[in-house]
C-alpha cells in the first residue's frame, strides 16, 4: 500500500510540469465550418504539439452564447454578432473571418436539367407568389426549358443553421417584400413550405417529391453530386455556384468591407462574383488572459499562411487575397 | 381480481414494517436504509430541480405572454412572437394516431403470443419484438424518410379517393406529414405495448383459465373473460409507458413530419412537434426571448407528460379498486 502511494506521488510530480507545459484553447460554435476548423486544429498540433484546441461544433447560436459567458476562448459563427449581442459580450469582439461558402438551390422538376434563377423568382417561391413552375417569370428566365404546369412544392431547412441565415440574407437584399414580411436570421417563419432536418433532410424531400425546390450549402451538393440551379447576381450574370464563384463576391465586397467585417457579401458586385456566399468567422477577445492571446494569434497567423491552402481540397473557398491581407492586420492586433 | 392486488399488498405491509425501525436495528441495517432512502429521494430532487429549471429559463416567455402562450399559434423567432399550441397539436395528434394503430396490433400480438403460439414460435417473435424496441430512433427515422415516406406518398391518394369525404384524408400528397409521423411512432411503441402485455398475460394464473375450459368456454371466451380482465391493468399500464415515449420522441419524427407549426385538420399537411422544434432550434437559438420560448416549450412537454402519468395512475388504480 505504501508503495504504491509513494508511486502515485512520483507520478504525480512528473506530471506536473508536463501538464502545465501543455496549453489547450477551447472554442465552440459553428456546425459549417467543424470539417475544415478541425482538420486546422489537428494539423496545427503537428506544427506545435505543446498546444491543443478543443472545438464543439454545437451551433452559431451555442458559439456565440458561450463565448459571451466566456465559457470557451474563442467562439465561430456564420452569421455576425449583432451590436446588442457584442455589448453583451463586452462591447469589443473580433470577427475573423476563415472561409467561405456558399448556398444552391436544388431542384426536381421532370425533364428539367439547367434551372436558371433569379432573386425575385426565388423570394417569390420562397414566399408563395410563384406557386407553379410553368409561372411567366420562370418561364422568362428558362425560354429553352420545358417548364412543367406542376406546383411548386418548397423545401426548407427545419433547424436554426447558418445555410438558411446565408439564403435568407440574400433574399431579404433582393426583395423589400421578404425583408418586411420574413426577415433574417437563422430560424425564420416560413410563409410556406415543408421543413426537412439538416442537408441531408432538404436533399431527400427534394429528391423524392416531384415539383420540389429547396437549398442546400454548395459543399455539400458538390460532396453529393447534386444538380443545382444557377443564379443570376447583381452584374445580371446567371452564374453557377462554384468555390471560385464564392471567393469572386468576397472579393468584389472586399473594397467595401468594414474595418471589423462583419459584413454581409450575398448579391456581391463583380461579373463572376455568385450571389449567395458568405462568411464564417472565428470569434475572438481583442484582450485574452495571459498566454491565451498570444497562442490564439499564433494560431491565426498560421491558419492565414498555411491553413488556407487546406480549405479548397475541403470544399470551401479560401479568402481572397485583399481579405487575407486585411486581416492579418487584425490578427497582429490580438493581445 | 383480488389475486392481482395481493401481490401487491404484500410488499406495501413490509414497508410499513421497515419504516419503524426496531430497537434492535444494526448500524449496518441503518446505513442501508438511510442510502437507498437518499438514492429514491435524489429521483425525487432530480425532477423537482428539472421543473424549477424549466420555469426558472423561461420565465421571460411567460412575463411577455402568459398563459396565452399556450393557444397563441404564431412562431416567428425573428418578429419575437411566440406561441404553443400548434406544437401541442402536432405532439397530441401524432401520438394519438401512434396509439390508435399501436394498440391493436400490440395487445392483438402480445395475445397471440402467451395464448395461442406454440411455445417455441412465441419465444422467437418475442426476441424480434425485444430487438425491435432496441433500434435508434434516428435509423427509424432513416428508414421513415426511405421507405416509409414513399409509401405514405403512393397510398395517399388512395386514401383521398376511398376516404376523402373526411377532412383527415384531403390535401397534397407530400408523403411527408402528421400521417407520416403517426406511422413511425407506432412502429417504436409498439414493442412495448406487445412486450409488457405478453408478459403480463403470461402471469395469469392456470387454474384460472382452466376452470373456463373446464365449464366449456371458448379460447375466445377465455381470453375476454380472464385473461384480458386479470391483465387490464397491466397492459394499461404498457400503453401509457408506450404514450410517454411516443410523446416525448424527437429525432424520428422531426425527419418525417415536415416540421411546419401550423394547425391543418388534414393528416397529410405537415406538422411540428414540441420536442423537435427544441432540438431544430436550441442549437442556433441565440437571442434570450427564442431561447426561453423553447425552454417555456420544454417546461410545457413536461406537464403535459406529468398530466398524462396523473392520468394514468388514476385510471389504473381505478381499475384496480373496482376488480
Amino acid at each position: 500500500m505504501k508503495r504504491m502511494l509513494t508511486m502515485i506521488a512520483a507520478a504525480a510530480l512528473l506530471a506536473a510540469p508536463a501538464a502545465a507545459r501543455a496549453k489547450s484553447l477551447v472554442g465552440a460554435g459553428s456546425t459549417f465550418g467543424y470539417p475544415i476548423y478541425s482538420k486546422w486544429f489537428a494539423e496545427y498540433h503537428k506544427v506545435k504539439p505543446g498546444l491543443q484546441i478543443n472545438y464543439q461544433s454545437i451551433g452559431s447560436g451555442g458559439g456565440i452564447l458561450q463565448f459571451t459567458n466566456k465559457t470557451v476562448d474563442f467562439g465561430a459563427t456564420d452569421g455576425p454578432m449583432n451590436d446588442a449581442q457584442i455589448e453583451k459580450a463586452g462591447g469589443k469582439v473580433l470577427h475573423i473571418p476563415t472561409v467561405l461558402g456558399g448556398v444552391v438551390p436544388i431542384f426536381n422538376v421532370a425533364g428539367v436539367k439547367e434551372l436558371r434563377l433569379d432573386g425575385p423568382a426565388l423570394a417569390g417561391i420562397y414566399l408563395g407568389k410563384i406557386t407553379m413552375w410553368n409561372d411567366p417569370a420562370l418561364v422568362k428566365l428558362n425560354p429553352r426549358a420545358k417548364l412543367p404546369a406542376e406546383p411548386i412544392v418548397v423545401i426548407h431547412r427545419a433547424d436554426g443553421s447558418g445555410t438558411t441565415y446565408c439564403f435568407v440574407d440574400y433574399l431579404s437584399k433582393v426583395s423589400p417584400e421578404w425583408k418586411a414580411k420574413v426577415g433574417l436570421g437563422t430560424s425564420v417563419d416560413w410563409p410556406v413550405g415543408l421543413g426537412g432536418k439538416g442537408s441531408e433532410g432538404v436533399t431527400g424531400l427534394v429528391k423524392q417529391n416531384p415539383g420540389a425546390i429547396g437549398y442546400v450549402e454548395l459543399i455539400y451538393a458538390l460532396q453529393n453530386k447534386l444538380g443545382y440551379a444557377s443564379v443570376r447576381n447583381r452584374a445580371g450574370v446567371f452564374v453557377k455556384g462554384t468555390l471560385a464563384g464564392v471567393t469572386a463576391a468576397a472579393a468584389g465586397a472586399a473594397r467595401t468591407m468594414p474595418k471589423d467585417f462583419r459584413v454581409s457579401i450575398t448579391n456581391a458586385p463583380g461579373r463572376t462574383a455568385y450571389p449567395i456566399s458568405t462568411f464564417t468567422w472565428l470569434l475572438v477577445y481583442p484582450k485574452n488572459p495571459a498566454g491565451k492571446g498570444v497562442e490564439i494569434r499564433d494560431f491565426l497567423r498560421w491558419e492565414l499562411k498555411s491553413g488556407q491552402k487546406m480549405a479548397a481540397g475541403l470544399g470551401y473557398a479560401p479568402l481572397p487575397l485583399a481579405v487575407k491581407a486585411k486581416v492579418a492586420r487584425v490578427v497582429e492586433t490580438i493581445e | 381480481m383480488a389475486t392481482a392486488a395481493a401481490p401487491d399488498r404484500i410488499p406495501s405491509v413490509a414497508r410499513g414494517a421497515a419504516a419503524v425501525p426496531g430497537p434492535r436495528e444494526r448500524a449496518g441495517d441503518r446505513l442501508f436504509r438511510l442510502g437507498v432512502a437518499a438514492f429514491a429521494l435524489l429521483i425525487l430532487a432530480l425532477t423537482a430541480a428539472l421543473a424549477v429549471m424549466l420555469a426558472v429559463e423561461s420565465r421571460g416567455t411567460w412575463r411577455s405572454f402568459g398563459f396565452s402562450f399556450l393557444w397563441s399559434t404564431e412562431w416567428d423567432p425573428i418578429g419575437g412572437k411566440f406561441g404553443a399550441l400548434p406544437f401541442l397539436y402536432g405532439t397530441l395528434v401524432s401520438s394519438a394516431l401512434a396509439l390508435l394503430i399501436a394498440v391493436p396490433l400490440g395487445v392483438g400480438s402480445a395475445i397471440f403470443l402467451a395464448e395461442l403460439a406454440p411455445r417455441r414460435v412465441s419465444d422467437a417473435v418475442s426476441f424480434a419484438i425485444e430487438l425491435l424496441a432496441a433500434v435508434p430512433s434516428v435509423i427509424l427515422g432513416l428508414m421513415g424518410i426511405f421507405l416509409l415516406v414513399p409509401w405514405v406518398r403512393a397510398a395517399e391518394p388512395f386514401l383521398t379517393r376511398w376516404l376523402g369525404w373526411l377532412p383527415l384524408f384531403r390535401g397534397a400528397p407530400y408523403g411527408i406529414g402528421l400521417l407520416a409521423a403517426g406511422l413511425i411512432l407506432s412502429l417504436m411503441i409498439l414493442p412495448y405495448i406487445a412486450a409488457i402485455s405478453r408478459e403480463v398475460l403470461l402471469t395469469v394464473p392456470r387454474p384460472l383459465k382452466e376452470g373456463l375450459y373446464a365449464l366449456g368456454a371458448t379460447r375466445w371466451e377465455v381470453v375476454r373473460g380472464v385473461s384480458l380482465p386479470y391483465a387490464r391493468s397491466g397492459i394499461l399500464g404498457a400503453i401509457f409507458l408506450a404514450l410517454g415515449r411516443a410523446l416525448g420522441e424527437t429525432m424520428a419524427v422531426t425527419m418525417v413530419i415536415g416540421n411546419t407549426p401550423q394547425i391543418s385538420a388534414s393528416l397529410f399537411s405537415p406538422a411540428y412537434t414540441m420536442s423537435a422544434v427544441i432540438a431544430n432550434e436550441l442549437a442556433e437559438a441565440s437571442s434570450p426571448d427564442h431561447l426561453s420560448a423553447l425552454v417555456a416549450i420544454g417546461l410545457t412537454l413536461f406537464g403535459l407528460t406529468v398530466v398524462v402519468n396523473g392520468l394514468a395512475r388514476l385510471l389504473i388504480r381505478r381499475l384496480e379498486a373496482r376488480g
